[in-house]
C-alpha cells in the first residue's frame, strides 16, 4: 500500500511537472522568425505559427494564445457551415508579409508590405493601374505627459486612405483644432477610428510616439534648442 | 492502514484533478479570429441566417481602405452601415464588388454568412471590445439585438 501511494504521488508530480512543458512546448518552434510554411489552402490544419506573449501594459487585455487560426478554428465562424472550409486561412497570406515582432494586431507590417511590393492593394475598385495621391507631410504633436512626441506621417496614411476619410469629420485640417487623448483613442475616436480596430493597435506605443521630446531637450540645453510648438 | 487508504484517495483525486487542469489548459485556450474581423449582425439572426464575418485582412491585401471607405461609402463603424441584401443586389456596399465579376456573387450566401449564430455585431479584438466592453463579444444564446 505504501508503494502504491508513492507511485501515485510520483505520477501526480510528473503530471503536474509535465503540464507546463506540454503548454510551453509549441512556443519555441515558431521563434525561428518566419511563420511556418503554409499547407494547401484546402487543409485547415496548419499550426498557429506565432509566439504567445503576455501584454504587459494592461493586465485586462487577454494574452494572445492561439492566433491567426484558419477559419474553421477561429472561434468566430461556424464550423458547421460547409463553406467555412473554403475561406482562405490568414497564414496563407501572412507567411510572405513582413511582420511586427510583437505580433500585436494582425502582426503584419502593412505599410512595409506595400513599400516592399509584397502586396499591391488596388487604389481603384476597377482600375488596377490607379495610383494613390501621396501627400508627404508629417505633423508633430506634443503630448501632455512624458511620452515622446507623436509624429503623424501623412505619407503612409495617404497610401491607403483618401483625404475625405479623415478630413473634416474626424480631424479638422487645422493646426491646434483637434483635441486628442488616449482615452478618446481607446474609445474608438480620433486615431482610434482605425488604430485599435484594423490598423496597428494602441499597444504599439512607440510607432506613434516616436520622436524624442523637444521640450525636455530644451530644458536640458536651454541655450540651443527651442521648445516644440503645440500643434 | 486507514491513513494510507485516505492518502491514496487524496492522491487519486489530485491526480485526476491534475489531468482535468492539464486538459483545461490545453483545450480551452480561446482561438482568436483575426484582428479587425467584423461581425455584422444587423438583420441576419432575425432572418435565420448566420451573421456575416467580414475579414478586413483579406480585403486590405487586395484593396486600399479608400476603395470601400471613400468610394463605396462604408462608414468606419461596425453595424453602422445599414446594409441589406436588396442594396447588395442593387450594387451598393458589398454588391459593388460581390457581383460575380470582381468577387463571388450573392449566390454564395454562406461564404459571407459564416459566423456562429448569435454572435453580436463587433470588431473582433478591437480595443473597445478588449478593454472597454469585454463581455460584449461572446456569442449569446438568444440573438443579440442589433444596434
Amino acid at each position: 500500500m505504501n508503494y502504491l501511494s508513492k507511485l501515485m504521488c510520483f505520477t501526480l508530480l510528473s503530471a503536474l511537472l509535465n503540464a507546463p512543458a506540454v503548454i510551453a512546448a509549441p512556443a519555441p518552434q515558431p521563434a525561428k522568425g518566419t511563420p511556418a510554411a503554409t499547407t494547401a489552402p484546402g487543409s485547415q490544419t496548419q499550426p498557429a505559427a506565432v509566439i504567445p506573449q503576455a501584454i504587459s501594459f494592461n493586465r485586462l487585455m487577454r494574452a494572445p494564445t492561439r492566433r491567426h487560426m484558419p477559419p474553421l478554428e477561429d472561434g468566430l465562424r461556424d464550423p458547421a457551415n460547409a463553406e467555412t472550409a473554403l475561406l482562405q486561412p490568414p497564414l496563407d497570406v501572412y507567411a510572405s508579409l513582413p511582420r511586427f515582432p510583437s505580433d500585436l494586431g494582425n502582426g503584419v507590417a502593412w505599410v512595409k508590405a506595400v513599400n516592399e511590393g509584397k502586396i499591391k492593394p488596388r487604389w481603384d475598385r476597377l482600375d488596377p493601374a490607379a495610383e494613390p495621391m501621396i501627400m508627404d507631410m508629417s505633423v508633430v504633436r506634443v503630448p501632455k505627459g512624458t511620452m515622446p512626441d507623436v509624429v503623424f506621417p501623412h505619407k503612409e496614411h495617404t497610401q491607403w486612405l483618401d483625404c475625405s476619410n479623415c478630413h473634416p469629420d474626424i480631424f479638422i485640417p487645422q493646426k491646434g483644432a483637434n483635441q486628442i487623448s488616449m482615452a478618446a483613442i481607446i474609445l474608438g475616436q480620433k486615431c482610434g477610428v482605425c488604430h485599435g480596430k484594423v490598423a496597428f493597435p494602441v499597444s504599439e506605443c512607440r510607432l506613434c510616439h516616436s520622436q524624442a521630446r523637444q521640450d525636455t531637450a530644451a530644458a536640458a540645453t536651454p541655450a540651443k534648442a527651442k521648445g516644440g510648438a503645440k500643434p | 492502514m486507514s491513513f494510507f487508504i485516505r492518502h491514496n484517495l487524496i492522491g487519486r483525486a489530485l491526480l485526476l484533478w491534475s489531468f482535468v487542469l492539464t486538459a483545461a489548459f490545453i483545450y480551452t485556450q480561446p482561438a482568436h479570429a483575426e484582428y479587425g474581423d467584423v461581425v455584422i449582425n444587423n438583420y441576419s439572426d432575425k432572418a435565420g441566417m448566420r451573421p456575416v464575418v467580414f475579414p478586413h485582412w483579406f480585403h486590405r491585401v487586395r484593396f486600399t481602405c479608400k476603395v470601400c471607405h471613400a468610394d463605396l461609402g462604408f462608414k468606419f463603424k461596425a453595424g453602422g452601415n445599414d446594409i441589406d441584401m436588396v442594396k447588395i443586389i442593387d450594387g451598393q456596399f458589398c454588391g459593388a464588388c460581390h457581383d460575380g465579376k470582381i468577387a463571388w456573387s450573392v449566390n454564395s450566401c454562406n461564404l459571407c454568412h459564416s459566423g456562429k449564430p448569435g454572435t453580436p455585431t463587433q470588431v473582433h479584438e478591437s480595443t473597445l471590445q478588449e478593454l472597454v466592453a469585454p463581455a460584449k463579444s461572446a456569442p449569446t444564446v438568444a440573438p443579440a439585438v442589433a444596434k
